[in-house]
């Protein structure tokens, strides 16, 4: 095991599978000569040459339109947006086009593309830098979407979606760049798409969460071990396809659960968990599925605003201490 | 304004009534017209409605209690009324069972400040989760009383309640004697098993009857019943004819588990153990106290306790355990001087055998005609669980002891 950043970890899976396979090339804003706006291509050009890092105009829909059309002619890209906030513009070419064509012409085409970047607030960037994207794309068919939220899950997850034969999404966190944890070294280092992992096991509560919301968690869970309650942590890793069946052995355990999510509430990846939830394990809860997700507005730029409005340690263990029912009995 | 609810006389001829369930927990919400409980009255189990609206603020008499005709069983009234002039002083409700003893007190007041699950329109709030446990405990949620906000019942309340209090929030309390799950296994139902029941049942009601008749040859069997006696002859006991023949089905009956069964809707019970009911007459009618472990027991134990039961039968002193629970009965009645008859199940009994009188009978034995002393005994049996040809082993088993008693002790 090595000690990586977030950000070494991509820079390792990149260079991994652009020395494994020839037609992995990356491209998007500045992420050549720069070496990216968040440094996640570092040292690519000098070793993989103008050829296969290119450098695009800001024009979102324009290379992620290219990177499309060079995946259903046998290459396989790997399309950077400078963070998810500017991939709007793109949203025709990844949901109507890459997700598309595999079931369009009866599989005669696929799509073996890679788009990947920052997604979800950072400090102080304000609403239409703050986004969390992660809905967009689960809701369509056709898209497979990853939220890496550890480095060894970054760089395990990102090598897997490079091999998929279909358009991948791989939701990084900005604040994650510079986390530190180990990243096993030695032989491949790949991560299943569609596998969720319990970071935490526990018996008392169950906290399915995904991306940067995953260290929350673990937060909120060390919190109240102090009191005596046990937290399982669940931390999906891939939105689509999604595990439902680690979710459901950790709630049937539990009987109880919350999911914590960095975006927001209306029809967020928490409320399709507890929609499966409560529709295959209802017998096993003895709680309401609550949500702790971003509150339901435009992302507030001042910076009290910001911190009330991101789900944050309090308000997780208030919903916790609400399924937990203890406030209803003092001393408990 | 609150609103008395009577035991009213549900059948012409009735002079007391026992509440066998209350279809309302206090707290409930009560409108004119619904159904407040289930009367049993000397003829049948009849509804009582509400002739009031409002909430059902406290119920009198408990179920498996009984109340005169007239005598008010519960208060209907509004939240926060006073019903204290109605309910009288110290009008404690009628437990159906006693309260557990070594309950603190502070205990009971921190009960009583918990909502009452069913404060709000009736319906019970409750986790999916504690539904789930109540259902398996047999625990009954409208009596439980939830911690969770607004008074839901979650998990906790029903593990501390199946701990602490089994005895009044049980539903269908095992009464001393009853079975455990470790005295009988249960036989799923096969397709064919629910054709024959259903076919069956349709044809002759409820519980099909068919029957099996075989002769025995009783000669052995009086001998052997002699010498028993002679050897009891000092202890100043005796046995008589239908003992042996109660010890020698109950030994039957341990050989041919499948006659050792009973009907339950959607399985078949296989007991592991063998009840034999012993049908006594008594002065209105019959009854039939069980002697326990018959196949475990030496002809003269099931002697003596016959004996008692059936005198104690005479006397109306039975206690319902005393007569509940057979697994297959037995009725003789030969001292009538019957030679043979058939009887009816008592269910969920699958069997039941009528034995006729031992008399002189012409036989033929290798190839001569000679008097020998039989007996016809006729099985009853429920076609759901027993088959001809199971009867029919049966009996062949039973047959075999009689006219060889040394079989039984095998």
């Amino acid at each position: 095991m090595a000690e990586l950043t977030y950000r070494e970890a991509l820079n390792q899976a990149l260079t991994e599978e652009m020395e494994r396979d020839g037609a992995v090339f990356l491209m998007g804003e500045e992420v050549a000569q720069y070496q990216g706006a968040y440094k996640v291509s570092k040292g690519l050009l000098e070793k993989f040459g103008y050829r296969r890092v290119l450098d695009t105009p800001i024009s979102e829909l324009g290379f992620a339109g290219l990177g499309v059309g060079a995946a259903l002619v046998g290459l396989r890209p790997v399309i950077e947006f400078m963070t998810f906030n500017f991939a709007f513009l793109a949203l025709d070419q990844l949901t109507n086009t890459a997700a598309k064509w595999r079931y369009m012409s009866g599989g005669q085409f696929k799509v073996p593309i890679v788009f990947r970047g920052p997604n979800g607030p950072a400090l102080q960037v304000a609403a239409q830098h703050s986004h969390a994207c992660e809905t967009y794309y689960s809701h369509a068919p056709g898209l497979k979407v990853v939220a890496p939220a550890t480095p060894a899950d970054a760089k395990g997850l990102l090598k897997s979606a490079i091999r998929d034969e279909d358009p991948v999404i791989v939701l990084e966190g900005e604040l994650l760049y510079n986390m530190k944890g180990e990243v096993p070294e030695n032989g491949e280092h790949v991560v299943p798409i569609g596998k969720a992992d319990v970071k935490r096991e526990g018996t008392d509560l169950s906290i399915v969460t995904h991306g940067p919301a995953l260290h929350l968690a673990l937060q909120a869970a060390a919190e109240l071990e102090k009191d005596g309650v046990s937290v399982e942590v669940v931390d999906l890793r891939s939105l689509r396809p999604l595990d439902a069946e680690t979710i459901l052995a950790s709630v049937k355990k539990t009987n109880r659960a919350i999911y914590l999510e960095q975006g927001w509430p209306f029809g967020g990846i928490g409320a399709q968990v507890a929609s499966i939830i409560q529709e295959e394990a209802f017998d096993w809860l003895d709680a309401p599925v609550l949500r702790v997700t971003q509150a339901d507005v435009p992302m507030p730029y001042a910076k009290n605003l910001e911190l009330t409005a991101k789900p944050s340690l309090e308000r997780t263990l208030r919903a916790c201490e609400r399924v937990l029912y203890r406030n209803g009995r003092a001393g408990r | 304004m609150a609103t008395k609810v009577h035991m009213e006389a549900l059948s012409p001829t009735m002079e007391e009534g026992q509440v066998v369930k209350w279809h309302k927990a206090e707290g409930d919400s009560v409108s004119h017209g619904e159904v407040l409980a289930d009367i049993e009255t000397d003829k049948a189990t009849m509804e009582l409605v509400a002739r009031g609206k409002g909430i059902l603020r406290r119920i009198l008499t408990a179920e498996g209690q009984s109340a005169p005709v007239g005598e008010v069983i519960a208060v209907i009234g509004q939240e926060g009324e006073d019903i204290g002039a109605l309910v009288g002083a110290g009008a404690a409700p009628k437990q159906a069972a006693p309260e557990q003893a070594g309950e603190e007190p502070r205990e009971e007041e921190a009960e009583e400040a918990r909502p009452p699950a069913t404060a709000n329109g009736g319906r019970v709030k409750a986790s999916p989760l504690a539904r789930r446990l109540a259902a398996e405990a047999g625990l009954e949620l409208s009596r439980l009383q939830g911690s969770g906000p607004g008074g839901r019942i979650v998990k906790r309340d029903v593990e501390e309640a199946a701990e602490r209090a089994p005895a009044p929030a049980r539903v269908g309390v095992p009464a001393p004697g009853a079975p455990t799950e470790k005295d009988y296994e249960e036989i799923p139902l096969s397709q064919m098993r629910k054709t024959i029941a259903r076919r069956l049942a349709e044809s002759i009601g409820p519980v099909p009857h068919y029957f099996l008749t075989i002769d025995l040859d009783m000669d052995r069997a009086r001998q052997a019943r002699a010498r028993i006696n002679a050897l009891l002859d000092e202890r100043g006991e005796k046995i008589s004819m239908n003992d042996l023949i109660i010890r020698a089905v109950a030994g039957a009956l341990r050989q041919h588990p499948a006659v050792n069964s009973a009907w339950h809707g959607d399985r078949i019970r296989r007991w592991r153990r063998v009840h034999v009911g012993v049908a006594v007459a008594v002065e209105e009618g019959l009854i039939t106290p069980v002697i326990r472990d018959a196949d475990r027991k030496g002809v003269a134990e099931i002697a003596s306790e016959v004996r008692e039961l059936a005198g104690r039968a005479r006397a109306k002193k039975l206690k319902p355990e005393e007569y509940t629970g057979a697994t297959f009965s037995v009725s003789n009645l030969g001292m009538f001087g019957i030679h043979e008859f058939t009887a009816v199940i008592n269910p969920p009994e699958a069997g039941s055998l009528a034995v006729g009188q031992v008399e002189e009978h012409p036989v033929v034995m290798n190839g001569q005609v000679v008097v020998r002393p039989r007996m016809w005994a006729t099985m009853s049996c429920d076609h759901r669980v027993i088959d001809g040809a199971t009867g029919a082993r049966f009996l062949q088993t039973l047959k075999a002891m009689l006219e060889e008693p040394a079989a039984i002790l095998l």
